[in-house]
This record gives structure tokens, sequence and C-alpha cells, in this order.
């Protein structure tokens, strides 16, 4: 189905439908087989049904998945960063061993040889700084400077080009002597402004940047071609739209890092808050720009400063808050979902989450370790949710154990539907057995009788 | 005992605390006695953490006001030669090989500090070998393993493993913290105890070395 001709026009609620009707449409997947097809489509209506807060056929499953599909295939999490053979391979066999009902984006690894050339120094990746067979993880550091809220609130974009990324790619370091371009704005400022960019140095930069680009452009399709494979091969949808952040996160993960912003929340607390709004209008037009038209309408926002043990419920309202919500608004005023990720808990923001401004049925909360209980008490009938089962039985644990706690999570959580099952965090490695045993109990008995 | 010092710490006024700390050093008062008011607050925010009060924020800024208090403080005490306190006991603390993150480790191993013990803490990606290395070295009571992922398990597991095989196991009780961690990652890794957050390893770390 194509985006229709007046889909401006359209309230949210027909624009989502809109758009879930394009999911379902399913148009331009070349499937394997009618049986392939079939499975697909069957999927993809679980996972209408529970956004739309209805009941299944039974209770989809989804693998929050890191770098499990590497340590399956017999490869290193340095191969799903380089190799795209290795990256197909991985994962293609552990979706097909495995067949949960969502498929993983491919394009959550690399590309290892352009982060390597730009001289990538925000984060340390296999064999990069960390062992060959662990995940990407960020090195922490404040790469924005306190006293430098002003100079991004004044122009971010001007803000990242000439501060930031010099600081976060080694290779673009030249760029933070360059002028600000919007001084572009008559004849005479065109020579002295553009002179910056004939200078060896910078130069050096854009060649870099240009080859990086390259490696980009070769990579991207190659994980488009993956992505293309799980839905036509093996029949499992993406349930991952586009990607967006918390405003308060932008700032406080890479711009600041945690301990800084964490101590900015008393020291420059207005600036946090100027900050994060300046994001919003950013992180809307991210969502947007990047929801695939005919994919699964869901924006994904990994969550992180505003967990219980970041601040009070107070401070909640008062930081984290004001500024996501309205980013989600945006969103769902385009007809999008945000689906939102829990990472740590939220046992005492729900009923701030479940706030009243945010119409039922928009929205998705993915649990880490948050008590679902409670959640289902809070969320049922207002928003789909998922998650909770913890990572560390699913390493540990014996088979039987992961049957009765896929059960029990079922049980407490599945009621009328709106809900489907997830491990919590993001998965790097899990005994074979217990997540064959998480998966195939999650679908036996989260049948809906 | 300033009250003004303590609770200005307590209310986390970072501005306020250090203005008095400095005034009261420039009207002579014990150098020492900062120090212990600090303490007396930073025992207020534990207990407050600990009731779910206060949070991580708090913990680190009140670890700010103490280090800007405690550079101040430093000098003077250096030149009136007071014997070093004593202290609770003695505790390796690091997170584990492949795993680079510290917040969580920082904040525990200051708990640990203030309240009062010993802490040799090895840093981030710490080998399993350099905390063998360390535990012949420093002979602690306690080893704290810290670890944000779940490609954490194994080098905990790994590390205490090592610690057997060194023939160190028995000499120290080992606690593990983090992100993913929890008891049925104590029992994986055969570590002695899971701690959820810096004061439980404060519990766990006085109980041990025989303080409760």
């Amino acid at each position: 189905m194509p985006k229709p001709a007046n889909f401006d026009k359209l309230t949210p609620s027909q624009k989502l439908d809109a758009r879930i009707e394009a999911w379902r449409d399913a148009e331009g997947i070349q499937f394997a087989s009618k049986e392939v097809e079939k499975a697909y489509k069957e999927r993809v209506q679980l996972l209408i049904d529970v956004v739309r807060l209805k009941k299944p056929a039974r209770v989809p499953v989804s693998v929050s998945t890191g770098f499990i599909p590497f340590e399956y295939a017999g490869y290193t999490c340095k191969d799903a960063m380089y190799d795209y053979e290795k990256l197909d391979k991985s994962m293609m066999k552990f979706h097909a061993d495995f067949l949960p009902d969502v498929a993983a984006p491919a394009a959550l690894y690399g590309p290892g040889s352009a982060f390597e050339l730009m001289d990538y120094k925000l984060y340390r990746w296999p064999g990069h700084g960390v062992p060959e067979n662990t995940s990407y993880q960020c090195a922490e550091a404040e790469y924005m400077k306190p006293h430098e809220y002003e100079y991004l609130l004044r122009d971010p974009s001007d803000y990242f080009l000439r501060y930031y990324l010099p600081r976060i790619f080694g290779a673009l370091e030249s760029l933070s002597s360059l002028p600000p371009l919007t001084d572009l704005l008559e004849l005479p400022f065109v020579g002295p402004t553009i002179m910056a960019f004939g200078r060896p140095d910078v130069q050096e930069s854009l060649k870099k940047l240009m080859e990086a680009g390259k490696i980009s452009l070769d990579w991207f399709p190659k994980c488009l071609e993956i992505d293309a494979k799980l839905k036509s091969e093996l029949g499992l949808p993406a349930f991952q739209g586009a990607f967006s952040k918390a405003p308060m996160d932008c700032v406080g993960d890479t711009m600041r890092g945690t301990r800084a912003i964490l101590l900015d929340k008393f020291r420059k607390p207005n600036e946090i808050i100027e900050a994060s709004e300046r994001f919003v209008p950013l992180m809307i037009d991210m969502g947007v720009r990047n929801s695939p038209w005919g994919g699964p309408p869901t924006v994904f926002f990994p969550l992180h400063k505003g967990a219980d043990t970041f601040m009070s419920g107070n401070d909640f309202k008062k930081f984290y808050w004001p500024s996501l919500k309205a980013t989600m608004l945006g969103l769902i005023n385009e007809g999008l979902i945000p689906y939102m990720f829990v990472e740590g808990s939220y046992n005492q923001r729900l009923d701030i989450i479940t706030d009243p401004d945010i119409p039922a049925g928009f929205c998705i909360w993915y649990f880490d370790q948050t008590d679902m209980k409670e959640v289902r008490k809070k969320l049922k009938g207002y928003a789909c949710f998922g998650g909770n089962f913890p990572s560390s039985p699913l390493k540990t644990a014996t088979v039987d154990e992961i049957k009765e706690r896929t059960k029990k999570l079922i049980d407490d959580c599945a009621g009328d539907g709106g809900y489907f099952i997830g491990n919590g965090a993001v998965l790097d490695e899990a005994s074979t057995e217990n997540l064959h045993a998480f998966i195939d109990t999650a679908k036996e008995y989260g049948v809906y009788k | 005992m300033s009250k003004e010092l303590i609770d200005a710490v307590i209310e986390m006024r970072e501005e306020d605390a250090i203005k008095i700390a400095e005034n009261l050093l420039n009207s002579g008062a014990e150098p020492l006695s900062l120090l212990d008011d600090c303490r007396t607050a930073l025992g207020v925010i534990g207990d407050r953490f600990a009731a779910g009060e206060c949070f991580v924020p708090e913990l680190i800024l009140a670890g700010e006001m103490l280090r800007q208090i405690g550079d101040m403080v430093k000098p003077r005490i250096a030149s009136s030669g007071n014997a070093p306190e004593k202290k609770l006991g003695k505790i390796v603390m690091g997170t584990v090989e492949g795993d680079i993150h510290d917040i969580a480790k920082d904040i525990v191993t200051f708990m640990l500090e203030i309240n009062g013990f010993d802490v040799m803490d090895l840093g981030v990606d710490v080998p399993a070998a350099k905390f063998v290395e360390a535990v012949k070295e420093f002979k602690p009571q306690v080893v704290g393993l810290s670890g944000f992922l779940t490609l954490a398990y194994d080098p905990m597991k790994n590390t205490v493993q090592a610690l057997k095989d060194a023939g160190l196991r028995d000499s120290v009780k080992i606690m593990i913290g983090g992100g993913q961690m929890d008891d049925q990652i104590a029992a994986y890794a055969k570590a002695d105890a899971y701690g959820k957050d810096a004061m439980a390893a404060v519990q766990l770390s006085k109980k041990w070395v025989g303080e409760q």
C-alpha cells in the first residue's frame, strides 16, 4: 500500500492506521514460499494485535539481541563488526534455529573498519580496546565540557561539527579549526570562510571521512539485504522501525557522560533542561525521517538516565520526562509508536509514564528489570508492554527452571493481550538449550485459549 | 563538630559546604574534625540511599564535596603529624576483564572507604591474574568484582577460579555486583554473595570482617 497522498492531512490515529496497513501489506517482499509468507503475516498480525492492545492468537516472542548470534554461530563479536559474510551467516543461523517472532536488525554492529579509519574514540569495540569476544562499550568522558552548554544551545549542528565530532573522531580533529558555516551569508564572506577547507589537515580529515563513507556505503546495503532475507526466507518481521533517543540521554550518555550529567543536575540544572528541550525537535525528526514506509511503525528508544537509581521521581518529572514526553508526542502526531526500552528499572516511574496526555494504544514499553505485575496493573489497556525475562537464568539455570519462569511471566502478564514476552537486557550470551526452552515454552504456553 | 557543614553536605549544597569548610579551617578548626563531619554526613546520605530516599547523583556529589574538602584538609593533617586511623579491613575492588564500566565500581569503592575500609581499586577491564597478584600483595579480607554486562558473567567465574587455583580462595570473601548481576550469577561464579548496590557492599564487607 503506497503512502496516501493526503497523509499529512490525516489525524495521528489515521496516520497510524495507514502505516499499520502498509506494514501488514508486506508489499515488495519476495517470499521464498507461500508458507513463509503466511508465517510472516501471522507474526505481523500478532505484533499489530498487541500494539493495538488486543488479544493476539498467542503471545509474540521477542529476543532483544546483542552479540549472541555470533557466539552461537561460532564466530567472535569482532567478526560481526568487520566481516559481512560472517554477519550474514550468524544472523541467518541464529534466527533460523531459534525462530523468535521478531528479527533483530543487522545494522547494529558495524562497520568496524570505518570506526577504525575515523579513529572513533567514543567506543571501545571487540579487538579495539576490549577483547575480540566482548561487545562494544561506551568509553565515557566529558566530550562536551561543562561550559559548553551555551554553544550547544546556540546551534547544535555547529557545536557537533566544530566541537563534538573533532573530539569523538580523532580523524576529524582538524574540524575544530573551521569557522561556523553560518558565516556564509554574502559574497565577501565566502572566501575567508571556506579558506580553512584548503588546509592540508582539514583535507586529510575530509578524505578519511570520504573513505569511511565508502565503507559504510558498502556495509549498509549488506545489512538491509540480511534484514530482507530474515523476512523473505524465515518469515520474521522487524519490530523496530526507526531509532531515537530521550533528549536528556542525548546530552547525558555520549556528550557529558553519566558522571558529569548527574553532577550537572546540581550544578547546571537549567542547562540540562534547556539542552534537552533543544534536542526534542531533532529527536522527533530523526524518528520520523528514518521510519520506513511499509515497515513497523515504531521508533525505538533505549532509555538510560531516567532509571530508578539515577534520580528521584520528582527529578524524573523535572529533568527527564518533559522533553521525552514532547518527543513521544511529536512522533505520535506522525502516526508513529514510540517503543520505549527501559534499561535498569522503572518501578518508581509507572505512575508518571502512564501520562494522560499520551493516548492509549500509542506506545510500547519494554522493560529490563521492572516488576511486571505492577507494570501490568498500571499499563494494561493503556500501552503494549513486554520484556523482563532476566539474563542470568538464560546463562546459568536448568531447562526446567527456564520453562517454569517463562510460564510464570506469562501468567503474570499475558491477561487479555497487549503483551509480548521478551528478555530484559540486550542478550550477548545464553545457553543454547535455555534460549530454546524460553522461546519454545513461550510460543506453546502463550497461546490464548 | 560543625552542624552547619554536616547539613550543607547532607542537603547537597556544594558551594555552601566548601565555603563553610574553608571558613572553619581559616578560623582554626581541627582539620580532622572536618573529615569526621563529612563522614557523619555521608552516613546519613548512605542510609537515605539504602532507604530509596536519595540516589546515585547524590552519592556522586557527596563524593565530590568530600574530595574537595579532603584536598583542603590534607596538607594541614600531614603537618600536624596525626597517626593514621585504624581501618576496618582491606578490600580489593575491580571491574572484571572485558568490561570497562567504572561508575558503579567507583561508587562502591568510595562508600567502602567512607565506611572505614582500606580499598585497593584495580580499575576496569582487570584480568584475573591481576586480581590474584593484588590479593597476594595486599592481603585483603574481601574482593569485590564489578561488571555491567552479561559478558562479565564468565570473567567473574574465571576470576574466582583463578583465586582458587592460586590457593587464595579461602583467604577472602568475594562479592559481585553490577547491572545484570544477581544471586544466581554469584552462585554461578562461585562468589560468596551478590550485593545490589554500594550500601549492600558495605554491609557485606562489615559482616565479613566481623564488624556486625
